[in-house]
């Protein structure tokens, strides 16, 4: 049993249905895991009831995805939970990298100042889920329904039948839309037959969670090993959690026996070849995993709409399958919120896979890269790998080629029919579809301005034109954020619910700034001239 | 006077992943013979392309010094100190 955390166990409460009332809802999640519980967060903090159904009654078992990107980090600060994270996790932003018994090099992933968010923190999965069900319960809008478990399903034009098993009867409940939230192994996905394609790994790996007993002087870094002395031929990665939780994980390769390999026997003789005999640690969690990277041809199938892993599988490394998942929920949820709302047309949400489709390509891309690079499938793969580890202790350039994991980074909707495109001269600042950049601003920062509406972000004392339904956050011209936002005296974006910019201008005159801002909400060309007008 | 032309070693590639990817899928489906030749003709082409001996002595240099140097991997064993 772990000792450093013990799992909430959450009560089974009878739903209405159960008694005849109820039946309906506007959305249903199935999946009350990480992209689940922030997916309902943040539609409620837009105001959008949801009831969410889990066939458990507790967060996570094991600290699973414990990378959180900074990204992630500022859509956590959105929902209100982005302090709780930080004052919890280990923050860190130097890797090292190790070939053989010595270092090849060292990178560090934020060198600059004036961001309220670390490039990462590590935290153990649970804690984070439990603090989303924490926040979920207090809006009042999430009807969280644990030991519920979705039987069948039957879509239709508008909305989606749910056949739901609970420990006190079988009910059905009418969702006008259904976020698919319930992982790699989805009911739903496997209840609509749909194909889930890609690539699969002939490599194993072991997760241990290791609590130290004995000091050790380990900084808050992420070290990563090819080839070390201590697991000859393999690698080796090792992170800090809270609670004095060490994550170490070892390449088995494909020859491994998992069953074998998860015996307290087998493990702790290669923590001790690792960490030395004298060291003193607890085994808290072990696990033996294999990945795949694959997706689902298009995420958005009538008014069903598949979240995270659902959609789409990546390797670990380089923590792209939880951030990932994250930032699938923070696109979904002010354009589902705005189209119940009759905000914005149903048309908005084929932007959820315009632009994150491509989100899940470049997340697949590099974590395959990346696997490819740990395990080299041929001799000439693994001589070009090697070489560039021995190239990497004295040049720059081989060092861009080590590739450990591309570590998340958020994804730049590039061609995101909800932006427009530039029109004036830019060098530097965020382009359209990228999301915001931080800068303090006064004693805070930038990013906690922005909120969840769209907002005209305005650089110096420059009159702008009140458009309806669109706020207005004014910064100094001559700032850090407006050397970030490579800003001049009457510069202006357009930025989306999200925190991605939609649009930018010199000259923010009104009728620009209307016609982004009906793209935005996904309105057609002649809808938004007709706003425009 | 003609000056010697240094090896150049600043990063220049713009998407070192692509160029890594490229060369290793370059051996797909080659015996190790042909693997090696295929690495030759590569350097012969690309000296080729440089045009310029000292260039390619220094690169030849970093290489060596790169491959020779001790690292405690398994792959040491067996290579002279």
């Amino acid at each position: 049993m772990p000792a450093t955390y013990v799992n909430p166990r959450f009560p089974f409460r009878r739903p209405p249905e159960l008694d005849g009332k109820g039946g309906s809802a506007r959305v249903a999640i199935v999946g009350a895991g990480l992209v689940g519980l922030t997916l309902a967060l943040d539609l409620a903090r837009h105001g959008i009831a949801t009831v969410v159904i889990d066939d458990d009654d507790t967060v996570s078992f094991g600290s699973r995805a414990i990378c959180f990107a900074k990204r992630s980090l500022e859509i956590y600060d959105r929902l209100g939970l982005g302090q709780k994270l930080l004052d919890k996790g280990v923050t860190w932003k130097v890797g090292k990298v190790f070939f053989g018994s010595s270092l090849a090099y060292a990178f560090d992933l934020l060198p600059e100042d004036g961001h309220r968010m670390p490039a990462f923190i590590n935290l153990q999965q649970y804690y984070v889920e439990e603090w989303l069900v924490e926040a979920c319960e207090r809006t009042g809008l999430v009807d969280l329904r644990w030991k519920s478990r979705l039987t069948s399903l039957e879509p239709r034009a508008d909305g989606v039948c749910l056949a739901i098993e609970t420990p006190e009867g079988a009910y059905v409940l009418e969702a006008e839309w259904l976020a698919a939230c319930d992982g790699a192994r989805s009911t739903v996905r496997e209840a609509l037959g749909l194909l889930f394609i890609g690539q699969v790994f002939r490599d194993r790996f072991l997760i241990a969670d290791v609590v130290l007993k004995t000091d050790l002087a380990f900084p808050a870094e992420r070290w990563f090993w090819f080839d070390p002395p201590f697991h000859p031929g393999q690698s080796v990665l090792l992170h800090k959690q809270p609670d004095g939780m060490w994550r170490i994980d070892f390449q088995l390769g494909w020859e491994a026996d998992p069953e074998e390999e998860k015996r307290p026997e087998r493990v702790v003789p290669r923590i001790q070849a690792m960490l030395g005999k004298d060291v003193a640690f607890d085994l808290e969690w072990v696990s033996v995993y294999t990945f795949r990277c694959r997706r689902l041809d298009r995420f958005r199938h009538g008014r069903i709409v598949f979240v995270g892993d659902s959609a789409h599988q990546v390797s670990p490394f380089g923590a792209r399958g939880g951030n990932g998942g994250i930032q699938d929920a923070d696109n979904l949820a002010w354009k589902l919120a705005a189209v119940l709302q009759g905000t914005a047309p149903e048309a908005l949400l084929d932007s959820y896979d315009a632009e994150r489709i491509p989100a899940a390509d470049e997340n697949i891309l590099h974590s395959t890269r990346a696997t490819d690079f740990i395990t080299p499938k041929t001799e000439a793969a693994r001589s070009y790998r090697d070489a560039v580890l021995l190239l990497a202790r004295e040049h720059d350039f081989a060092r861009r080629m080590v590739n450990s994991g591309r570590l998340s980074q958020p994804h730049a909707y590039a061609a995101s029919p909800l932006s427009t495109p530039d029109a004036d001269e830019w060098s530097g600042g965020p382009p359209p579809g990228a999301p915001c950049l931080d800068a303090p601003i006064d004693d805070g920062f930038l990013l906690n301005r922005l909120g969840n509406k769209p907002v005209l972000l305005v650089f110096g004392d420059v009159a702008v034109p009140e458009i309806p339904g669109l706020g207005v956050v004014r910064v100094p011209v001559d700032g850090v954020a407006a050397a970030r936002y490579a800003a001049r005296p009457h510069t202006a974006y357009l930025i989306r619910p999200d925190q991605h910019v939609a649009a930018r201008f010199r000259d923010p005159l009104p009728e620009r700034i209307a016609a982004a801002l009906a793209r935005l909400w996904g309105r057609n060309d002649a809808e938004a001239s007709r706003c425009a007008a | 006077m003609r000056r010697l032309t240094m090896l150049d070693t600043a990063p220049k590639l713009p998407d070192p992943d692509t160029v890594f990817v490229t060369l290793v899928r370059a051996h797909i489906d080659l015996s190790a013979n042909d693997s090696r030749r295929l690495d030759a003709a590569l350097v012969l082409l690309l000296a080729n392309h440089i045009g310029d001996i000292a260039v390619l002595e220094q690169a030849i240099e970093e290489a060596r010094r790169a491959v020779r140097a001790p690292t405690g991997a398994a792959e040491d064993e067996g290579t002279p100190p």
